[in-house]
């Protein structure tokens, strides 16, 4: 356990070194969100006073991107999935095999300093910006659906997380993998509620999307803090999400193993 | 004839001997550079279809992205107008005309510049940028256009697909001269991305890791296929007065979709790229003279 504590250390520092990159990435993803929030507000000031889109006035909008932009900064992978494809690609793993440590642990460590690294650096512009939008930001529904709200998101950091450890282990059997991830990263950015919620969807649509892991990586943990999914829906979608966070688990180890078998340490 | 670098070379030089010799004459100079320069460019492209030619799988996955991308706006947009019927003025059809025209500027941008923009810390980094500087043309023509991403010319295509099938269901019929309109100002677009682009890329001379400038330029992107009228305040002027993208996208398809009540728009994207393209020559000047190579 404790040589684990020494890789998020190592980590935490390596990742100081970019520190302006992060900066830079937090204030310049605030860019997209004004204009997002510029666009709904345009919208709802169309529609006259106290008009509503499916069940969002314009302060439940704004409170939802305000969320999401939380819940991605706590959960997003950073670099990871390339930092993976490399270190096989580039046979780095190598030396990894030789010592003591399980590399799917090793990079979670690596994931989780990174989300440190990140929140210490854009916590400072994230509060500002929230702090500026303060009058629209609701409470959490109850004390309840704060405590599911956290317990969700830890669950939604290990499944962004394990999915692309997963997408990654590609990197064994393709020289490029870098087009898988975009393509994955299409799906999760519309379905997992980065652009809009996902119940103002045609309620079909919505119900579909239920049935994919996507909504488990932002959406969910967001509707439980609106307070949208509560007792037996609740309960249920938690049990779901900690189910898809198994399956990721289990097709990472997987992969892993399988491509290990197909491994031949290409410049290690 | 084959049209190969020599050839051009050849012409050019038999071109200059036709004038009368005590009078070269700028037009014939500027002939002369002309065709060198499109010889070199010829060149470029060869190289870089035979690359891109080398990986095809990997070429056609690159434009399965883009469209997925591509699609996703346009879902966008579509969950949007099931709420609402107007962004302002701006309809259902308009916007999605918007998006396609957005899609295609950055795609030609793409073709043309994006990953020159982005080579060039490699570049510095590398020292490679030595034997660029070496070669008797301009080098930042080298460094701009040594590179084509072909399938980009693919994308584009699917986004002038949206824009006409938009046009259709707005029973648009633009006139000539409004189509010729609209590419000049595409153009004028292409070179603010360009430009701007180009400006950030210089910085790598200063740091060396530059890798998150794309991905910070892409958060403009965002902005660029956004209607305009949504925006006010200090972010309208932002991006329209400093980094240009509010006028990007939104111009040209005002044009096209007789959305301008005033030429001023046109004026004023045409001026923002020319100011654009003079700040970023200026960067770049600044950026070589501090140039101090890696490699030796």
């Amino acid at each position: 356990m404790k040589k684990y504590w020494h890789v998020i250390n190592i980590g935490i520092q390596n990742n100081l070194t970019y520190r302006f990159n992060f900066l830079a990435r937090a204030v310049f993803g605030l860019i997209p969100l004004i204009a997002m929030l510029y666009v709904w507000q345009k919208i709802y000031a169309g529609k006259g006073a106290g008009a509503s889109v499916g069940s969002y006035s314009l302060a439940g909008m704004i409170s939802y991107y305000l969320l999401t932009t939380v819940v991605d900064a706590l959960t997003a992978v950073n670099e990871d999935d390339w930092q993976i494809a490399a270190d096989i690609k580039d046979g780095n793993i190598s030396q990894l095999l030789l010592k003591p440590v399980d590399y799917l642990w090793y990079r979670l460590c690596l994931f989780l300093s990174g989300r440190l690294t990140y929140l210490a650096v854009a916590a400072a512009p994230l509060a500002l910006f929230i702090l500026y939008h303060r009058q629209y930001l609701a409470p959490p529904a109850s004390g309840l659906a704060l405590g599911a709200f956290i317990f969700s998101t830890a669950m939604t950091a290990l499944l962004q997380f394990f999915m692309s450890y997963a997408m990654a282990m590609l990197a064994f059997w393709v020289l490029e993998v870098s087009t898988f991830i975009f393509i994955l990263f299409a799906f999760e950015f519309i379905a997992s509620g980065h652009l809009f919620p996902l119940d103002i969807l045609p309620r079909g649509l919505e119900q579909a999307l239920y049935f994919t892991p996507f909504p488990y990586q932002l959406y969910f943990p967001v509707s439980v803090y609106m307070g949208k999914a509560a007792g037996a829906d609740l309960l249920r979608g938690l049990l779901v999400q900690a189910l898809w966070v198994v399956a990721a688990y289990c097709v990472a180890r997987f992969a892993w193993r399988r491509g290990i078998k197909h491994y031949s340490a290409v410049g290690g | 004839m084959k049209r190969s670098p020599q050839n051009l070379k050849r012409e050019a030089a038999g071109g200059s001997t036709l004038q009368p010799p005590h009078l070269p004459g700028p037009l014939s100079r500027l002939r002369q550079h002309a065709s060198r320069y499109l010889g070199v460019y010829a060149a470029l492209w060869k190289n870089s279809i035979a690359r891109e030619m080398s990986f095809k799988a990997n070429f056609l996955l690159w434009i399965l992205v883009e469209t997925l991308w591509f699609a996703m706006q346009l879902c966008f947009i579509g969950v949007l107008y099931l709420h609402t019927e107007h962004i302002g003025t701006w309809t259902k059809w308009q916007v999605v005309m918007l998006i396609g025209a957005s899609h295609f500027i950055q795609q030609v941008f793409q073709a043309f510049f994006l990953i020159n923009c982005t080579n060039l810390s490699e570049l510095v980094r590398s020292g490679k940028l030595d034997f660029l500087l070496l070669l008797p043309v301009n080098t930042r023509f080298v460094v701009s256009f040594r590179q084509v991403d072909l399938g980009a010319f693919v994308n584009a295509a699917s986004a002038v697909a949206v824009m006409a099938y938009a046009a259709r269901q707005m029973h648009l019929a633009p006139s000539a001269w409004q189509v010729a309109g609209f590419l000049a100002l595409c153009g004028a677009g292409v070179a603010i991305h360009y430009s701007l682009m180009f400006l950030l890329a210089s910085i790598s001379f200063w740091t060396v890791r530059a890798q998150g400038i794309v991905w910070g330029y892409y958060n403009l992107f965002n902005v660029a296929r956004l209607p305009d009228e949504a925006f006010g305040g200090l972010f309208k002027a932002l991006f329209t007065f400093a980094l240009p993208m509010l006028l990007v996208s939104n111009v040209p398809v005002r044009l096209l979709t007789d959305k301008l009540s005033s030429p001023g728009p046109i004026l004023l994207l045409l001026a923002m790229s020319a100011v654009c393209f003079a700040v970023s020559e200026w960067g770049w000047r600044a950026s070589t003279r501090r140039y101090t190579s890696a490699s030796s």
